[in-house]
């Protein structure tokens, strides 16, 4: 009774967090309150539930709840909360508006990852506020300390409500731009959660899981929006290779060493699906032409099958619509498995100088390996122990690591 | 509503070494931008260049100590402001976007909330 109460706490928190803290929160127009009054809420159910069984509409039940509670604690504190600035809604401004009808949840997450923001407060913000992560998990998964991943919500909080960043979609003329920042926050939640920047183990599930149901999130509320349905397909198109980036002794599999067999069929089915019906509705979205080198990959059954052509025109394309240094490697790297590792070095060798890549550490692994093909050892080692040098995170080291003892092995 | 300041900052030896022809299209964008802002704008002018700034601030015993100069001597410094009243910062932000300075690479709009009484 008590254990399916206390899953049925779990899984309401991770579908209806959101939903309850963006409604309440309208109604506090606080984000500290709504956020307060959420908790209590999930706190009151795991006492309830577990006497009186789970409602039939754990989401009401909750919002119910929340928005009773935020009522009282108005009531109580009108005096005091006179003085504080309010969040600006749509009720609160004079004058017609069109986005009224707009599931409260966007409001919460344009609001959370608004550019007049730090890049750092948005995620920190969108994780606790719309994923519903605790302030310690985020502290624990960007690598600061609770109490300054603390006053960083904190802050972002109190600029929303002093500079008045309005809590709503924005409008149809701001709107392009405004789901681009909200992308780039849940695809940084995923790479950071896909390869951990620290630490021992190589991803943090919880963070990939929650970049992927904000993705979905999204989608489910923009389903015309195509750079929205790229950023979900290259999720899932990544997170299906998930279980096999790791083998069972703990080190890393890179794509060429994974047992394809441990891919997940049915997250690559999605995410394909979800690719076409992005570029059915309209021209490739950056997040589109990364999910289509991802989905190039998953059509291959061994790595020997896969299609360089096209992972290299991929990138060209890329290149030409984000151009940036790491698109540049990639594609370097992409050349070198389709036409040889000393086409692959002379792919490279442009970017040894570029400044953004300079402790970029995939450079230095890639021109290891291609030197290593080419039997030029003392060289390759002395690459590998450049990404060495620059690798923080412990299952890539240790990958790293054994390459360069190999190599070191043969020259002897 | 609201009330922000808005900030202007740029390097006044880029904003001295422009034509006639720069200023008159400088002038007509924030012509432009008052008339979008409307009664919006509360107020708001152009500075005379920081050279011509004095500082008062605080010395020994109580007596204050005037210099030449502005406050923070830097290469870009303020060269005018706007004082605006407006629902939210989108709206700001969507009017501070028509100002030529944020066209400008050596110049930029600070917009700072002002605080509220009551």
């Amino acid at each position: 009774m008590s254990d399916e109460a206390v899953a049925a706490v779990a899984e309401a928190h991770r579908r209806e967090w959101a939903r309850i803290v963006a409604t309440t929160a309208l109604l506090t127009r606080d984000l500290d309150l709504a956020e307060e009054c959420a908790q209590d809420a999930y706190a009151q159910a795991l006492r309830v539930w577990a006497l009186s069984g789970v409602p039939d509409r754990p989401g009401a039940w909750l919002t119910e709840v929340a928005r009773n509670r935020a009522r009282d604690v108005l009531r109580r504190e009108a005096r005091f909360r006179r003085a504080l600035p309010l969040l600006v809604t749509d009720e609160s401004l004079p004058g017609p508006e069109d986005a009224t009808a707009a599931d409260d949840r966007l409001r919460l997450i344009f609001t959370c990852c608004h550019p007049a923001l730090d890049r750092a407060a948005r995620v920190a913000l969108t994780l606790r506020l719309v994923s519903g992560l605790s302030t310690a998990e985020v502290a624990r998964a960007f690598l600061v300390r609770e109490a300054t991943m603390a006053a960083r919500i904190t802050r972002a909080k109190r600029k929303i409500a002093t500079a008045r960043i309005p809590y709503r979609v924005p409008p149809a003329d701001q709107l392009g731009a405004r789901v681009d920042a909200v992308l780039q926050v849940v695809h940084l939640i995923f790479t950071t959660g896909h390869t951990a920047p620290d630490g021992e183990q190589l991803l943090r599930r919880d963070l990939c899981r929650s970049a992927i149901d904000l993705a979905r999130m999204l989608h489910l509320l923009m389903p015309a929006d195509t750079a929205v349905g790229g950023l979900l397909a290259l999720l899932l198109l990544n997170e299906a290779r998930a279980a096999a980036r790791v083998g069972p002794d703990g080190r890393l599999r890179l794509l060429a060493e994974q047992d394809r067999a441990l891919w997940d069929a049915t997250l690559i089915a999605e995410g394909t699906a979800l690719l076409a019906d992005s570029l059915r509705r309209g021209a490739p979205t950056r997040y589109a032409v990364e999910a289509a080198v991802a989905a190039v990959h998953a059509e291959a059954p061994r790595w020997a099958d896969t299609d360089w052509d096209e992972i290299v025109a991929l990138y060209g394309v890329l290149r030409s619509m984000w151009p940036s240094p790491v698109v540049d490697l990639n594609r370097a790297a992409a050349v070198g498995m389709r036409d040889g590792p000393q086409a692959g070095l002379d792919a490279l060798e442009p970017l040894l100088g570029e400044p953004a890549l300079a402790t970029y550490p995939y450079l230095s692994a890639a021109r290891a390996d291609f030197l290593r093909r080419l039997d030029r050892l003392p060289e390759a080692a002395l690459a590998y122990e450049e990404a060495l040098a620059l690798t923080a995170n412990a299952v890539e080291r240790t990958y790293l690591a054994d390459r360069l003892d190999r190599v070191r092995r043969v020259i002897g | 509503m609201a009330k922000y300041m808005l900030l202007i900052h740029g390097d006044a030896a880029q904003w001295e070494a422009m034509t006639a022809e720069e200023w008159a299209a400088h002038h007509a964008a924030h012509a432009a931008f008052r008339e979008a802002a409307g009664s919006r704008v509360v107020g708001g002018e152009q500075l005379e260049p920081a050279p011509t700034a004095t500082t008062v601030r605080g010395g020994v015993a109580d007596e204050p100590v005037i210099t030449d100069g502005p406050f923070l001597d830097t290469k870009e410094g303020l060269g005018g402001f706007y004082l605006l009243e407006a629902d939210d910062l989108d709206e700001v932000i969507r009017l501070v976007s028509l100002l030529p300075e944020v066209r400008a690479t050596h110049s930029a709009v600070e917009i700072r909330p002002v605080v509220s009484r009551g």
